[in-house]
């Protein structure tokens, strides 16, 4: 299983499990309804690599790697 | 702050970006609105009437659409402001509509349930519940009235669905307060609070009166300049987040996941997801236009269509235009006795208002377009498929929008750019905005491709090939100067690129229509007046003082207008510029569409006869130098040519860009680098050429 959200493979089903605090651009994705213990999937990547778009909570959002990456996460 | 009985009570409809809300909103009003600026910012005050199923009157304000009270951007500090009651022209709402995607109310319910607590009387509408059906999603709409204590109504505002019982909801003279509990903020933090109260009131920042949620979001908001504090209040405010930061490290983002804890308990008990996700039209359509090729295609389709719409469709229209205010000067002349005032009427006005006109077909139609790709939700999977490009020059996709509606003008472009969170990439989107080759640098295009290249002598292919390669100029421009301004001159992390994907839907037409209106009335008011303001000026520079002189050569050459031209003339020669062409530029500097009517009205007074309906192009391919050769050879066309490409040439972009930045430092910017970029530029092309022998 892979360690963070930007290595998630598309279609797979995953659990947040940290995310550093304190960083207000995580904290957007936060209100957005990403918090630790939140399912997340990866539904998609744009051909190049990023943005990719995710799924969670019923709505679908993208990001670049560069935030996934912060994302922590394990098996659902 | 609340109104008494007999006054008219102020709703406002609040909701997260996609909900519907403003689709709501004008469903509700219809033509009754006011659309103005809030001051200090530009964002987007929208008023309106409606009246309650029992005939009372209603006052209905359109707040700016917001994931959080807890502001990240001017339109979410404008939302909060309002409902704390913290904006001096704008009185606190009486009652709040809460627009919801039923679709995605889990994450939209995070913004209702801090509504909530600020203690307003609420009424939830389920907006889309269509999209929930077809994704099989089922909401108890009952039990969250019953357990938020709240009337909650279903609607589908796209077809006005639930209209009437939201209309019976807001006949309601009491609605009752809610039932739903604060996530609780820690004792500790809750302390802090209570004691940054105190400071804050001291510097005037809050009223003494204020709840806690005041501090709260004040210190929760990492740019407190949206709220127009003084500095001595903003240090305060920093001091105080410090010392919250370091007693409680992640104190927000406890806050953030407690909230969510409390509304997954609420969801529990009202909202049924089938275990396995629906395959809805919205996955099936993103197959296609998320492709990695069939979506790039169908973007180049889009694209494809809109400038086919923009430059051909538009073509019809504004032919009607340009005949009917051709006619209409014809007609004046034969009404009124020759003298000064016929003079202003055929040169002056009835060219002026011709020149404003001319433009609302394209704007129409661009807008409209838009309109309907943000309302469908193609909008976001653009800003996808872009972003990747968009990044490499420092951007993101969310910039894409505001660039392309540029292309039409940059005044709407740069006002888009306030969807864009990061301040860096707004400030920049602002900055090269302006490249993008506006529809007001279409007609100076057109006029001198068809000197450059005379009717018949070559294909339309070839004027095409030419207009492209301008497009290509302005476009790669702007993508070098982004990139140096974000490499170079803006410091700073660029925040993080954040976009939703709204599922897509059925556009709502009226709703379009609306904004398509109210745009295209204020481009006739506010950019209308300036350019039919300059067109009379440029007349009377270039009529007055008046000589005794038969010449009107001669008596152009000693206007307003001449002189400015002749004092120009050194800087410009060297660009292969005369002192017309000079009148032009500073005409120019007004609106660039200003060129084509101050030239009509330059070479009109001097013409020998009033004779002015001839085709400018056939004047300026005729006009000679003293030695004979032609004023508009090729090299000086393709040397102007580069010049409007580059240079900032639009007071109402400077006004705008001033306005949206908040200061002349970023406006003088643009028009330094800008105009300087066209002067090297348009300079090394008529050195080069003329020494190469052109």
């Amino acid at each position: 299983m892979p360690s963070t959200l930007a290595e998630l493979p598309v279609g797979i089903d995953a659990i947040v499990q940290a995310m550093p605090t304190g960083r207000s651009c995580l904290t957007r994705l936060r209100e957005m309804g990403i918090v630790p213990g939140t399912r997340i999937r990866v539904t998609r990547r744009a051909p190049l690599g990023e943005p990719i778009e995710i799924s969670v909570r019923g709505s679908q959002l993208s990001m670049r790697n560069h935030e996934a990456a912060f994302i922590a996460i394990s098996a659902a | 702050m609340s109104a008494t009985a007999s006054e008219t009570p102020l709703i406002a409809i609040v909701g997260n970006p996609n909900s519907g809300k403003t689709t709501l909103f004008n469903l509700l009003t219809g033509l009754k609105q006011k659309v103005a600026n809030y001051p200090g910012v530009t964002v987007e005050k929208k008023i309106g009437e409606c009246y309650s199923q029992h005939g009372k009157k209603l006052r209905l304000i359109d707040l700016p659409g917001a994931y959080s009270l807890n502001a990240r951007s001017p339109d979410e500090a404008v939302l909060r402001d309002v409902l704390l009651g913290r904006r001096p022209e704008t009185p606190r709402p009486d009652r709040v509509v809460c627009v919801v995607d039923s679709a995605n109310i889990e994450r939209n319910l995070y913004m209702v349930s801090q509504v909530l607590e600020l203690g307003l009387p609420t009424i939830l509408v389920l907006n889309m519940a269509d999209v929930a059906e077809q994704r099989e999603w089922r909401i108890d709409a009952a039990k969250l009235s019953e357990l938020l204590g709240i009337p909650v109504v279903k609607t589908q505002a796209v077809t006005g669905q639930g209209l009437i019982e939201l209309k019976l909801a807001l006949s309601r003279d009491d609605v009752p307060a809610t039932k739903w509990q604060s996530a609780v903020i820690p004792a500790g933090v809750r302390a802090a609070l209570e004691q940054s109260r105190g400071p804050l009131c001291e510097t005037g920042a809050i009223h003494a009166k204020a709840s806690l949620l005041e501090p709260l979001y004040l210190l929760s908001d990492h740019d407190p300049t949206h709220y127009g504090l003084a500095d001595a209040q903003m240090n305060r405010v920093h001091e105080l987040r410090k010392s919250i930061d370091a007693a409680f490290p992640g104190w927000e983002d406890d806050l953030v996941a407690e909230r969510y804890r409390s509304i997954e308990k609420l969801c529990a008990e009202v909202l049924k997801r089938p275990d396995q996700e629906k395959e809805t039209i919205t996955t099936k359509l993103d197959r296609i236009f998320l492709h990695p090729v069939l979506g790039f295609l169908n973007l180049l389709l889009v694209l494809g269509i809109l400038f086919y719409l923009i430059f051909r469709v538009a073509e019809g229209p504004m032919g009607w235009i340009e005949g009917f205010f051709g006619d209409l000067g014809a007609w004046v002349e034969t009404m009124m006795g020759p003298g000064d005032l016929r003079d202003l009427m055929v040169n002056g006005i009835v060219p002026g208002v011709s020149g404003v006109v001319i433009f609302l077909p394209q704007i129409l139609i661009l807008f409209f377009f838009i309109g309907i790709m943000e309302d469908t939700g193609y909008m976001s999977r653009l800003a996808f498929i872009m972003d990747w490009l968009m990044s490499k020059v420092g951007l993101n996709g969310k910039s894409f929008l505001p660039f392309l509606s540029s292309y039409a003008c940059a005044v709407p472009g740069v006002m888009a750019a306030r969807t864009i969170d990061s301040p860096k990439d707004r400030l920049i989107t602002i900055l090269i905005a302006p490249l993008a080759s506006c529809s007001a640098r279409l007609p100076v295009y057109s006029l001198l491709i068809a000197v450059l290249f005379p009717v018949g002598q070559v294909g339309a292919w070839a004027q095409a090939g030419i207009m492209l390669a301008l497009y290509a100029l302005g476009t790669g421009g702007a993508f070098v100067f982004a990139w140096i301004f974000s490499k170079c001159v803006m410091k700073g992390d660029s925040s993080p690129m954040i976009l939703e994907m709204p599922p897509y839907k059925r556009p709502a037409l009226k709703s379009i229509l609306l904004l398509v209106w109210q745009r295209a009335k204020a481009f006739l008011v506010r950019a209308g007046t300036i350019i039919l303001g300059i067109s009379i000026l440029i007349w009377a520079a270039s009529t007055y003082p008046k000589t005794n002189s038969e010449n009107k050569s001669l008596q152009l050459a000693n206007s307003f207008a001449g002189q400015a031209g002749h004092f120009i003339e050194p800087a410009i020669k060297p660009l292969g510029y005369d002192w017309k062409i000079g009148i032009g530029l500073i005409g120019s500097f007004a609106a660039r569409e200003v060129f084509n009517s101050t030239m009509s009205v330059v070479y009109a007074v001097e013409s020998e006869d009033d004779e002015n309906l001839d085709p400018l192009r056939d004047k300026l391919a005729a006009e000679r130098r003293s030695d004979g050769k032609p004023v508009y050879s090729p090299l000086v066309c393709i040397s102007l040519l580069v010049f409007y490409v580059f240079a900032m040439q639009c007071v109402s972009t400077i006004a705008i860009v001033k306005r949206e930045t908040g200061s002349w430092k970023w406006a003088l910017l643009q028009l330094g680098y800008m105009t300087g970029t066209a002067y090297v530029l348009s300079l090394l092309i008529f050195q080069i050429g003329t020494a190469l022998g052109y």
